[in-house]
This record gives structure tokens, C-alpha cells and sequence, in this order.
């Protein structure tokens, strides 16, 4: 089912075509694509063309490029897919081809190439977007029952296992 | 005692089934919602995008004007539906800024030709760094930021003509 | 008319599950002991051999104080007889008549009929034909049809060859089955038709997410549903026997093949997904903890309890109310699963369309069949008889432990999926995703390990610490070697993939070890399903900790020439063209690739592909497959600056994780055909004795 969303995140699409904003929900984020299969090498060829000429100079941001230290890009990369998606959704922005899911890992990126600790980096989004961005819960008030759960199953198991095998030596 | 354990998986289940009953009457709201509303606006400074008009910074606010701050790009649909009622707003006398993000100057002037210019101020946000300074999941958005310089209200999506009057209300009641 | 053909097969296949359900009633009914407290003789020609002789006779806690006079006894046999015989024929012609559903199905969508709702908003004429069929179930309705239709087949196929259980249990069995089918053919037939009719009929259809024109569409859904449903029988094999109170070795042995044989699907269907997802969605991940994963793992973990349970049962007639209890879990997470997917109450990447009207539908039916089996569980567990003792250090004193651990894990994987919504009750909007699951189900799942080696090599009923530890000694010596050798490794990889590899190579040897000191050839071949199986699992945590400790990854922006390093590999943009495919157009970029500087060069193309109808770009990856693991290159978009994005990933030994899957699928298959052949020795014998 597809219908047109009110608010659109979408991927820019090449400056020769028209992106339409189609945006069903359970599809990922559409990008802009030739409409005509007649037209599309053509299309395909104008814009491998575009790519030869330096259209915009700018320089190329981190969403998709590595740091140079590898102790700061694993540090970067975890961080990434704990960070959910705010447009996709269904994703960690590590795991995104949305726009705003590559911007979102340029900053954090240059964040931590500054120096900032992924700690830090995540709360500074919590503070922007609320905790439902984190995929992984902050312990509080509302979340302390979710960390508990393991440990309560688990005294809970231990407690059936020993009810049965003190049954069973009654019985 | 083991009789009234053998009640417990029924019990929990009917708890599941609240739960989830609860959470079904409840229509998921999908929108991302800034945290920073009633926070101050975060520092920022966007050179400008066009070379008619200047960039947006955190220092433009605050002086005792409330104004709106409106997220958006040459590339967004729904923000082409938007844009007359900005400009209605803009003749009401609303001042309107813009965070161009993820867009390139002469995509926004055609934009801004084809569709009307109610800016006073457009900043480039190529990156989306303010975007995501600011709380910001998609475009179009807009903020309300009060005289004193904090982010009073955010409207997510683009603007219909039945909120304008709102919106319009909402900025003098700011002051 | 073809999808008229199916709707009206649909409304016959209702039918028949009410009469099912009606016979069903009647015979368990009319044939409830009564007067001398044994049960009836059900000779005559129904098929089924004898009565089973249960080792531990259940006698009735309500025994009738005054017999009934022989005339009205035999009249109600005879009636009995009658109905019972009817029950068969009835429940194949239910899964005959909803086969004949969806099959309608699939051929108006491999027609393109353009006339039927389901198809317009779900096809396209210019998709290859695999699509178009696969894509009857790519969809909210055509799933739920296929759900059914499975849900119907289920019990045909019990109707069909189970030979084992005595009449009333059977008859109880099928009836339950039926009770299931009525609620969701109700469901489909008023709010999910998927033969609705569009009129006018529009001139071409809106297409397929071109996410699902995959191959894998056509494998995962059905393998997942056989699994996912197919435990469905389970669920009414135990409310059955809790109806007649038959609950006993006999009753796990004729279960117990059709757990098995739900449970080979699953593992394979959830398998199957996992990578799918992987060479799909373009970032190398391989399990996501969706909702909708964990829709389908819940059930899995349910399963896998239940069939170590039930032969706990069949052999030793121990782990009663467990067996019961798992078997109605494994089947109510499935339809909470089902439910979970359907409602939109849960974000998750998978979810079909949604409409919270159908997802109220869907927990009414929830609330009927969960409520109802649990609070029968509550009734009528208490009055059958405890099973066997043993002490805890036993076999089955482990697979308690082996019980409950899964459980664990189940209870926390469903906290943890039903959360936000608690949460959102606060008005708290929060995530819970891939940190809280790894970091709480990771450890128990790693305790898990340690017992699932331990487990086989205990002996039954009663055993000795030092027994155990001597046998022992090889499993741990293979843990302490790889823990020894992987210490040069070991900065940079975190605690649970080091204790994961360590426990891999320990639980490989501790799995052959019920081998040792055997012939081979006569070696049950059930016994080499648990081998195989159990080492299926060390070799998928051996893959998942590989993968989580020792992946390379290489993001570049590639111009033309420029060699890039990731792992052991040197990768070179040769260059890029346009690809014209069935129903898209894309970009290939040829990627030269050595290992080391001197290798051999291959190519690999990876692609973005975009799609007209419905608008959509995709990626596609490019990988090649080594002995020694994989290589998976995926093209970016251009670079302002000049050249391509390029993502490359250096994952050894990935490719366990899905051989581990598939290892346990197979041992499951070797498994299950051990218990068929050994039946099917011993009914020979009872019949010859």
C-alpha cells in the first residue's frame, strides 16, 4: 500500500530528474528513479557524465568514508548501530542508505575524530531527539524493570527447577 | 501453593494481552519529535546559501522578536505544498528564516522562483548538522523560537492552510 | 471466476473445519469412559491398530456412580464409531479444499489478473514469473492465506498418518486443529479477503517492493510458515491430550515426529531469512532483532524445549506438565507473532500493511485459543499423574536446565520486544534494540552451550560429578586449546565473542563425543541427528563469533585504478556500465580483485539498481564466497568529488553461521527418519505379535 507522507526525508535525487515523494510505510525510503525504460541508458549515461565533471567541489563528508584511526572508527561504528534511524525507522543509521542516516554517521564520525567519547556523542542526541533513538535503553526510572527481567527469570528458573527436583524426590 | 502456580501462565498472559490491547487502541505515532522544545535554540552559524541573502545564526535570535525557523529543501515535495502558506504567513508579517538542508544554491533558486521566497535569512546546511542540532528528523519542519531565543513550539510537516491562523497566533502570543 | 473458485473453496474449507470440530466434540464426548472405569475397546475400521496401552493408566477422577444399561452403551459406540470414522475424510477435505484456495490464488496472480484487488496493489505485468507467484504471499492477505492453508494441511496430513494415538486423543487432536483453523478462516474470510474484487479494473498493477523480488521470497516465507504453523499440531496434540487426560509416553511418541518436522522448517525458514537479509539489505548484517525476527525466533526457542522435552517424555515419562506447557507456548508465540506483525503496534522493517481493526481481530482469536488452553492447562494439568524421578544430576536433570534456559531467553526476548509499547503507557517513547539483547540474552545463551555439551554425555535417571567429569575431559581440553590460541587474538575482540569461539570449539567436541566407543554403523540414526544437530549449533556460534570479532570493513570513495585494501584482498574500480535488467535499469561497477598483491584476479560486480514501478533504488551486493570466508562488495552512490562509494567487507568464516543452521535442520531430518523407521519396526512387531 502506498501513499504520499506528509513529512519527507527522502535521498536527493540527480539534478537532471524529479524526485517523487512515494513513501509507504513499510518500504524503505524511495529514491528518485528514471521513469521510462527508453530514456533510462540514456539517463544512466548523462549522469555517469555528470560524475567526470567536479559539479559541486565540495568535500566528500564521513557518512561513508572510514577514520583514519581504527580504534576511533570502532568506536564510531558501534556507536552507529545503537543510533536507530529517525526516518527509516526499522534500522540503525549504521545500517541505512537514508540521507539523514548518513548525515547522522558524518557527525558522529567527526565527533569522535574530535576527541568526544560515544558516550557523550549519544546523549548529546538523546538530548536532541529523546531517548527513542537509542536502540540501547538508558537505565531510569522507566527502564529499570527491562534490565531487571533477566535476572528475575532466571531466579524464577532456578526457583522451578529446584521445586522439581525436590518433588521429584518426595515423589 | 502449587495449585495457584498453575494459574500464573494464565494470569501472565492476560497481562500480555492488556498490554498489547492497550498499546493497539493507542494509534502508534510514528513522527520523531524534537527533545528542545521550551529549550534554548543550540549554537549555531550557517553561512548563507544565496548571495542575496545573509546566513542564519543562533546570535539572530533572542532579541526580543519571536521567529519561525523553517527546515526545509528544493527537493521535498511536501514542502512545494507548503510554501503558499508561507508566504501567506511572510504578509502577515511573520519573519521567516531557512535551514536549506542536504541542497545546493542553484536548486534553491529555482525552488524559491518557481515557488515564492518568504526568507528573510537562508542558511546552507549542506551536512544537516544544524538539521540534527536541532532535533530535526525530515523535511519540511518548523520551529517557533521565542523573543528570548527558546525553540517555543515544532511543527512537523509541512503547514496546511488551516494552520496558519494557528501558527500566526502562536507567534504573537510569544512575544 | 478463478477468484471466485478460490473464495468459494475458502468458505467450503470453513465448513468443513466446523464439521470437523462438531465430529470432533462428539466423538471425545460420546466416548468418555464411563461405568467400569477402563476405557472402550474402538476396534473396527478406522485404522488405527489398538488401544494405547499407556503405562501409567489414567482413570477418569469422575467415574460414572451409576453404569450406563449395555443397549444405550452400544448405541452410543455405534454413533461413536460413526462419527469418528467420519473425522478423516473430513479433516483431508478441509486441507484439500484450502490448498485449492491458494492455489487460485497464485494462478490470478501469475495471470496478472489486473481484476482482483490484491493483485493490482501488489504486482506488476513486467515482473519475471517467479515474482509474480512468489509475490501471492508477499503480502498481508496472501500470507494469511498460506497461513491457513498450512493450518489446514497440518491436520489433514495428522488425519492422514497418525496411527499411533488412540481414537478419542485423535479425534480430540483434529478437533482442536479445526477449533484454530475456524477462528482464522473467519478472520480471512471478513477482514482479510484476498480475492476482493477492484472495479473498474485498472490497466496495470502498482508492482512489488522490489526489496522482495528475491529468490528468497519464494523459499523464506513458505519454509518459515510450514515451521511456523506446522508446531500448530503440537499445540492441539496438547490440548487434546489434555482434553482425554491422555498424557504419557504414547502420546509424546506420536507427537513427537510432528514437532521434529515443524521445528526442521523453522530452523531452516528463519535460516533462510537471516540470509536473505544479509546479501540483501547491503550492510552485512545478519540478525537485527526486529520484532518481526524475534516474531519468529520466540517460537523457534519455544520448539527447540519442546522437542528436547518430549523426548524426555517418550522415553523416560518424565517433564509432564513442561512438555505440555512448551507445546502451547511454541504455538501461542507463533500466533502473537502473527499478531505482533500484522497490528502496526511494533516499528520493524518487515511489518505488511497494517490496520489496528484487523490486529484487534487477530488478539480476539489470541484471547480465545491461549486463553483457553492455558486456563485447560490450569484445570486439567493437576490430575496427570507425575512422571518419573530422577535425580539432578541426570540427563533429564540437564535438559530441565536446558528447558528453562531456553525459556530464559524466550522471556526475555518477549520483554524486550513488548517494552516500548509498556513504555508508551508512560507516554516514554524508547527503543530496545540490538545492545540489550545481545548484552542479556548473550551471556545465558553461552550458559546454555556449556549445558547442551554436558547434557548428552550425562546418563539417564542418575549420575556421578566424577563420571561426568571424566567424560568431559575432551570438550574441556578443546575449550582451553581454543581459548589458548586465540589469545594472540584477543585484543580488540570482546569478552562474549572470545567466550563464543572458545565455547564453539568445546561444544564441537563435547557433540561427537556420544559417538566414541560406538559401531558406527549401528549407531541409531536418531543418535547422529543429535550429533549432527548439536554440532550444527557449535558451528554457527563459531561462525557468529567470527563474524562479530574478526569482520574488516573498508567504506572508500573508489576512482577508476585505485587499489583499496580490506582483509586480505586488494580491490580496484576497473569501471562502471549501465545494466538492463527485466524490470529495472542499473549501474555495475566491475571490481578487479587479488588476494594479496599476487593472486589471481576475479571480478566482482556489484550493482544499484533502480526500479520504475513502483520508484525505488536498490542495491545489489557482490559477493564471493571462500573457503575461508566471504568477500561482500557493495556500490555506493558518486562522490561529489569524483568516483564511487565503495563498501567492502572482509567476513571469515560467516558462511558457518547458515552451514551451522542448515547442519541443525539436517540433524533434525536424520533424526526424524530415525523415529519414523524405528515406528514403523515396532508397529510391524505389535502387529506381528
Amino acid at each position: 500500500m502506498m501513499f504520499l507522507r506528509r513529512h519527507a526525508g527522502l535521498v536527493p535525487a540527480s539534478t537532471d530528474q524529479q524526485a517523487i515523494a512515494l513513501e509507504p510505510l513499510d518500504r524503505r525510503s524511495p529514491h528518485g528513479g528514471p521513469r521510462h525504460k527508453a530514456g533510462v541508458t540514456w539517463g544512466i549515461l548523462i549522469a555517469l557524465m555528470l560524475i567526470a565533471s567536479p559539479a559541486f567541489g565540495q568535500q566528500t563528508s564521513l557518512a561513508d568514508v572510514q577514520l583514519r584511526d581504527p580504534a576511533k572508527e570502532a568506536q564510531a561504528r558501534a556507536l552507529m548501530a545503537t543510533i536507530r534511524c529517525v526516518e527509516c525507522q526499522g534500522q540503525s543509521v549504521g545500517d541505512s542508505d537514508a540521507a539523514i542516516a548518513g548525515s547522522m554517521r558524518a557527525l558522529i564520525r567527526e565527533r569522535i575524530q574530535a576527541g568526544e567519547t560515544p558516550g557523550h556523542v549519544r546523549a548529546w542526541l538523546i538530548e536532541r531527539y529523546g531517548d527513542y533513538i537509542t536502540y540501547d535503553p538508558p537505565m531510569s526510572a522507566v527502564t529499570w524493570p527491562l534490565w531487571l527481567a533477566p535476572v528475575v527469570l532466571l531466579i524464577a528458573g532456578a526457583a522451578i527447577a529446584r521445586s522439581s527436583f525436590r518433588k521429584r524426590r518426595q515423589g | 501453593m502449587k495449585r495457584a502456580l498453575l494459574w500464573l501462565p494464565l494470569l501472565l498472559f492476560a497481562g500480555l494481552f492488556a498490554l498489547v490491547g492497550f498499546g493497539l487502541l493507542r494509534p502508534a505515532d510514528r513522527t520523531v519529535r524534537s527533545a528542545l522544545t521550551d529549550k534554548p535554540l543550540p549554537d549555531f552559524t550557517l553561512p548563507a546559501l544565496l548571495p542575496t541573502k545573509p546566513g542564519v545564526a543562533t546570535s539572530g535570535y533572542g532579541g526580543g522578536q519571536p521567529r519561525l525557523l523553517n527546515v526545509f529543501a528544493s527537493w521535498c515535495v511536501p514542502c512545494k505544498a507548503e510554501a503558499p502558506q508561507l508566504m501567506k504567513l511572510k504578509a502577515m508579517g511573520v519573519p521567516i528564516d531557512a535551514v536549506a538542508t542536504n541542497d545546493t544554491p542553484e536548486a534553491v533558486r529555482d525552488f524559491l522562483k518557481a515557488f515564492g521566497d518568504p526568507y528573510q535569512r537562508i542558511g546552507d546546511d549542506r551536512q544537516s548538522k544544524v538539521q540534527i542540532a536541532l532535533g530535526s528528523s525530515g523535511v519540511p519542519e518548523t520551529f517557533l523560537i521565542d523573543g528570548r531565543g527558546r525553540i517555543v513550539m515544532q511543527h512537523v510537516g509541512d503547514i496546511r492552510a488551516d494552520e496558519v491562523d494557528a501558527i500566526a497566533k502562536a507567534w504573537r502570543d510569544a512575544r | 471466476m478463478i477468484a471466485e473458485a478460490g473464495l468459494a473453496a475458502l468458505w467450503l474449507a470453513a465448513a468443513m473445519a466446523a464439521l470437523q470440530l462438531l465430529l470432533a466434540a462428539n466423538v471425545v464426548r460420546l466416548g468418555r469412559p464411563s461405568g467400569s472405569g477402563s476405557p472402550l475397546p474402538f476396534r473396527g475400521g478406522v485404522g488405527v491398530g489398538e488401544v494405547s496401552p499407556s503405562p501409567s493408566p489414567v482413570v477418569s477422577p469422575h467415574p460414572n456412580p451409576s453404569p450406563e444399561p449395555k443397549a444405550a452403551l452400544g448405541q452410543r459406540e455405534g454413533l461413536s464409531q460413526q462419527f469418528a470414522r467420519a473425522i478423516r475424510p473430513v479433516a483431508i477435505a478441509q486441507g484439500a479444499l484450502v490448498a485449492l484456495a491458494m492455489l487460485c490464488l497464485i494462478l490470478v496472480f501469475a495471470r496478472s489478473d489486473m481484476s482482483v484487488r490484491l493483485v493490482v496493489e501488489n504486482s506488476h505485468s513486467a515482473k519475471p514469473m517467479l515474482y509474480k507467484l512468489a509475490g501471492a504471499w508477499g503480502n498481508h492477505e496472501g500470507s494469511m492465506l498460506l497461513w491457513v492453508t498450512i493450518l489446514g494441511l497440518a491436520g489433514a496430513a495428522v488425519a492422514v498418518f497418525e496411527r499411533r494415538l488412540d481414537q478419542r486423543t485423535l479425534s480430540a487432536t483434529i478437533g482442536a486443529q479445526a477449533l484454530i483453523a475456524i477462528g482464522f478462516y473467519a478472520f480471512l474470510l471478513i477482514a482479510s479477503n484476498p480475492f476482493a474484487r477492484v472495479f473498474p479494473a485498472p490497466a496495470d498493477g502498482n508492482g512489488l517492493n522490489p526489496l522482495l523480488q528475491d529468490p528468497g521470497l519464494a523459499f523464506h516465507p513458505p519454509t518459515l510458515y510450514i515451521g511456523y504453523v506446522g508446531i500448530s499440531v503440537a499445540f492441539s496434540f496438547a490440548v487434546g491430550a489434555l482434553v482425554t487426560r491422555e498424557v504419557g509416553p504414547a502420546f509424546a511418541r506420536a507427537m513427537r515426529p510432528w514437532v521434529l518436522g515443524a521445528w526442521i522448517f523453522l530452523t531452516l525458514g528463519i535460516t533462510a531469512g537471516s540470509y536473505w537479509a544479509y546479501y540483501e539489505l547491503g550492510w552485512g548484517g545478519w540478525w537485527f532483532w526486529d520484532p518481526v525476527e524475534n516474531a519468529s525466533l520466540m517460537p523457534w526457542l519455544a520448539a527447540t524445549a519442546l522437542l528436547h522435552s518430549v523426548s524426555v517424555l517418550a522415553t523416560r515419562d518424565g517433564l509432564r506438565a513442561w512438555t505440555i506447557m512448551l507445546a502451547v507456548v511454541a504455538f501461542s508465540m507463533s500466533m502473537i507473532g502473527t499478531f505482533l506483525v500484522r497490528s502496526g503496534i511494533l516499528t520493524s522493517v518487515h511489518a505488511f500493511a497494517v490496520d489496528p481493526e484487523r490486529g484487534a481481530f487477530i488478539l480476539a482469536l489470541l484471547a480465545i485459543y491461549i486463553g483457553g488452553a492455558l486456563a485447560l492447562f490450569a484445570l486439567r494439568v493437576g490430575t496427570v499423574r507425575q512422571g518419573n524421578v530422577f535425580a539432578p544430576l541426570s540427563r533429564e536433570g540437564a535438559l530441565v536446565v536446558n528447558n528453562l534456559l531456553l525459556s530464559v531467553i524466550l522471556g526475555i526476548v518477549l520483554i524486550g520486544t513488548l517494552y516500548p509499547i509498556a513504555a508508551a503507557a508512560f507516554g516514554v517513547q524508547l527503543s530496545v534494540g540490538k545492545p540489550f539483547f545481545d548484552k542479556t540474552t548473550g551471556p545465558v545463551a553461552l550458559a546454555l552451550m556449556v549445558f547442551m555439551g554436558a547434557g548428552p554425555l550425562l546418563r539417564w535417571r542418575r549420575d556421578t560429578a566424577s563420571a561426568l567429569l571424566k567424560r568431559m575431559t575432551w570438550p574441556v581440553a578443546g575449550f582451553g586449546a581454543a581459548l589458548i590460541m586465540l589469545v594472540p587474538f584477543a585484543w580488540g575482540i570482546g569478552v562474549l565473542p572470545l567466550l563464543g569461539l572458545a565455547l564453539a570449539a568445546g561444544l564441537a567436541v563435547a557433540s561427537v563425543a556420544p559417538l566414541w566407543g560406538r559401531n558406527l554403523r549401528r549407531t541409531p540414526l536418531f543418535t547422529w541427528g543429535m550429533v549432527v544437530a548439536h554440532l550444527g549449533i557449535a558451528v554457527s556460534l563459531a561462525g557468529m563469533a567470527c563474524d562479530s570479532a574478526f569482520t574488516k570493513e573498508t567504506l572508500v570513495v573508489a576512482k577508476i585504478g585505485e587499489p583499496h585494501a580490506v582483509g586480505p584482498y586488494w580491490v580496484r574500480l576497473k569501471g562502471l556500465r549501465p545494466v538492463i535488467g527485466p524490470n529495472w535499469s542499473a549501474i555495475a561497477a566491475d571490481l578487479s580483485i587479488t588476494r594479496g598483491q599476487d593472486g589471481a584476479p576475479f571480478i566482482l560486480s556489484p550493482q544499484a539498481r533502480y526500479f520504475s514501478d513502483p520508484p525505488t533504488s536498490t542495491t545489489e551486493s557482490a559477493i564471493a564466497t571462500k573457503l575461508d570466508g566471504q568477500l561482500y562488495t557493495v556500490l555506493g552512490k558518486p562522490d561529489p568529488g569524483g568516483g564511487y562509494q565503495l563498501r567492502l567487507w572482509w567476513k571469515p568464516f560467516v558462511t558457518f553461521i547458515w552451514l551451522g543452521g542448515a547442519m541443525v535442520a539436517l540433524g533434525g531430518a536424520l533424526s526424524l527418519l530415525g523415529r519414523i523407521r524405528r515406528g514403523r519396526v515396532r508397529v510391524a512387531e505389535e502387529h506381528e505379535a
